[in-house]
């Protein structure tokens, strides 16, 4: 099946209830396999500025890079080319908002945090900097998979503060990483295997602040058949929760395989390696 | 705002401290931030860390103990208006984005840097010395009214309702003790309803909204969600190449407001929404 076909993409962007603007961007790209989500700062419109630079740069980047790729005929190996490509185009994103910043004074110090999904082969690689989140719906278990670069994140590994209390923090607005903000980022990337039926959610932090995790997958998984009705509904329930915060989701449901192609000679290449 | 601590003894205030250290120590001997000279009091009795808007107490392995709001702790997260003792003495910790429940979620997203190139002027916000580097801030804040509870009013209108979780309480919030501000703050709920299954053969049997969501139906055949939201409960088509009829009428792909008896139609089913109250 090709990827288009097995993978079911809904995205949504809501500014809140009490905001006047959306400095969140979202970008989906079916054909490849690729969703992203940025979640801006900066005064007056820098943060829209710099996720939009974002999540463009990275959509049409990743969509050359492929492509060329694809001319090579290098696309089968695996694993690392997906962990490359994000890597490399989120160092370019960054680049691409931190001269913006640098030349523009009403841009200065504008940033953004990012999660980016690529899909390719059963597989997903996904990158992360600040504290936009991918989760998983998997059966009956919904985790998060990526883990924010954040103040509050650092202090509940280093065992300063439990979970639960974390809820009460009132440092949650503070990242240890974003795009945009330095000459250099380090973007986090992980690869996962991915099955039949995985719904992945990608979100703003104004979803994860507003609505529990839990409220979260549950809405999920009661309303898994109709992703458009569910990316709407997670939106609705953090504005009913006051929608202190732009808020943003994309859905993305795994209906089919979407295993590379392998050429006959590539299987028995791969016979002689072993 | 930094937070204080107000010392009192017998309801006599004494004195009041601000918390704009990292570290800030009580106890008997002078060289303390916070110095009583009391035998109850061990010479180091306890610190508090404070990292931008968040305390942490900590009992130094004093003599007597830390209580915090009559329990005793050996290390506390601080929350608005908690009242440490220690000894006869009593410290009151007073932050106000904490009498605010949720004043800081309110705050535009901050970066957390080592160098920091940016003046000083630039960070209006972070001033806590030394928490791992200073916060460059993206943005002014520009807090909005905020709303610390929502209040609880019934009623339907969403209008009305949108205006009262825009409205802070602001007289209350700050004579209650703080309420935990979880990611979900108490909005409004909607009184209690339920629906009740007419036909088929479950016909008789209630079931009570008492989540924010509840499905009904059967999966792959025909599913509606029924949601209740603060200024009511509503009625949505998920799945089915039917739709849910409404009081007869076949529902759309949108939400749709239920009223106390609607009757709704749902693969071969006929139910009663209404409200228990």
């Amino acid at each position: 099946m090709n990827i288009q076909e097995a993978l079911e993409i809904v995205s949504q962007t809501n500014s809140g209830m009490v905001r006047s603007h959306n400095e969140d961007s979202v970008i989906y790209d079916a054909s490849r396999g690729l969703v992203v989500l940025a979640d801006g700062m900066g005064g007056y419109n820098a943060g829209e500025v710099a996720s939009g630079i974002a999540v463009s740069v990275l959509s049409t980047e990743i969509k050359h890079s492929l492509e060329s790729m694809r001319r090579d005929g290098k696309n089968d190996s695996g694993v690392e080319i997906g962990v490359e490509l994000l890597r490399e185009n989120v160092q370019k994103a960054n680049a691409s908002i931190y001269n913006a910043a640098q030349s523009q004074p009403q841009y200065a110090g504008m940033g953004t945090t990012i999660v980016v999904g690529l899909f390719y082969d059963n597989r997903v690689a996904v990158a992360h900097v600040g504290d936009s989140r991918m989760y998983r719906l998997r059966g009956a278990s919904f985790e998060t998979i990526t883990r924010d670069h954040s103040l509050l994140q650092e202090q509940i590994d280093g065992g300063m503060i439990s979970k639960e209390d974390a809820r009460l923090s009132k440092n949650k607005n503070l990242v240890t990483r974003a795009v945009g903000i330095d000459a250099e980022v380090a973007a986090e990337v992980n690869v996962y295997e991915v099955q039949i039926g995985d719904i992945y959610l990608l979100c703003s932090d104004g979803l994860n602040d507003m609505v529990e995790d839990e409220d979260i997958g549950s809405t999920l998984q009661m309303l898994q058949a109709n992703l458009p009705l569910a990316a709407n509904q997670l939106i609705e329930m953090a504005n009913d929760n006051g929608g202190r915060d732009n808020v943003s989701v994309i859905l993305v449901k795994v209906n089919g395989d979407f295993a590379a192609p392998r050429g006959w000679l590539a299987e028995l290449l791969s016979w002689f390696r072993n | 705002m930094a937070a204080k601590l107000i010392l009192s003894m017998d309801g006599v205030v004494l004195h009041e401290y601000t918390l704009n250290k990292e570290r800030m120590t009580v106890g008997r001997k002078p060289h303390n931030d916070i110095a009583i000279d009391n035998l109850a009091v061990s010479g180091e009795h306890a610190a508090i860390v404070t990292i931008l808007n968040d305390s942490f107490l900590e009992d130094l392995d004093s003599t007597n103990g830390v209580m915090v709001n009559g329990v005793q702790i050996k290390k506390h997260f601080l929350q608005n208006n908690d009242v440490i003792e220690i000894g006869k003495y009593k410290l009151k910790y007073m932050n106000e984005q904490h009498g605010q429940a949720t004043a800081a979620d309110f705050e535009k997203t901050m970066v957390l840097r080592a160098p920091v190139k940016t003046p000083q002027a630039n960070v209006p916000q972070a001033k806590a010395p030394g928490a791992g580097g200073d916060a460059l801030m993206k943005t002014q804040v520009n807090l909005p009214p905020v709303p610390p509870a929502y209040e609880a009013t019934g009623k339907f209108e969403a209008v009305k309702l949108q205006a009262a979780v825009a409205r802070p309480v602001a007289a209350s919030a700050s004579a209650q003790p703080a309420a935990p501000a979880p990611a979900q703050p108490a909005a409004a709920a909607p009184p209690l309803a339920a629906v009740q299954i007419l036909s088929g053969p479950n016909a008789g049997r209630e079931l009570e909204l008492v989540k924010n969501l509840t499905t009904l139906g059967k999966p792959g055949v025909q599913v509606a969600v029924l949601t209740r939201r603060p200024h009511g409960y509503f009625i949505t088509h998920v799945e089915g190449a039917s739709y849910p009829t409404l009081n007869g009428k076949a529902l759309d792909e949108h939400q749709h407001p239920l009223n106390d008896h609607d009757i709704i139609e749902l693969a071969g089913i006929k139910m009663e929404f209404y409200f228990k109250s």
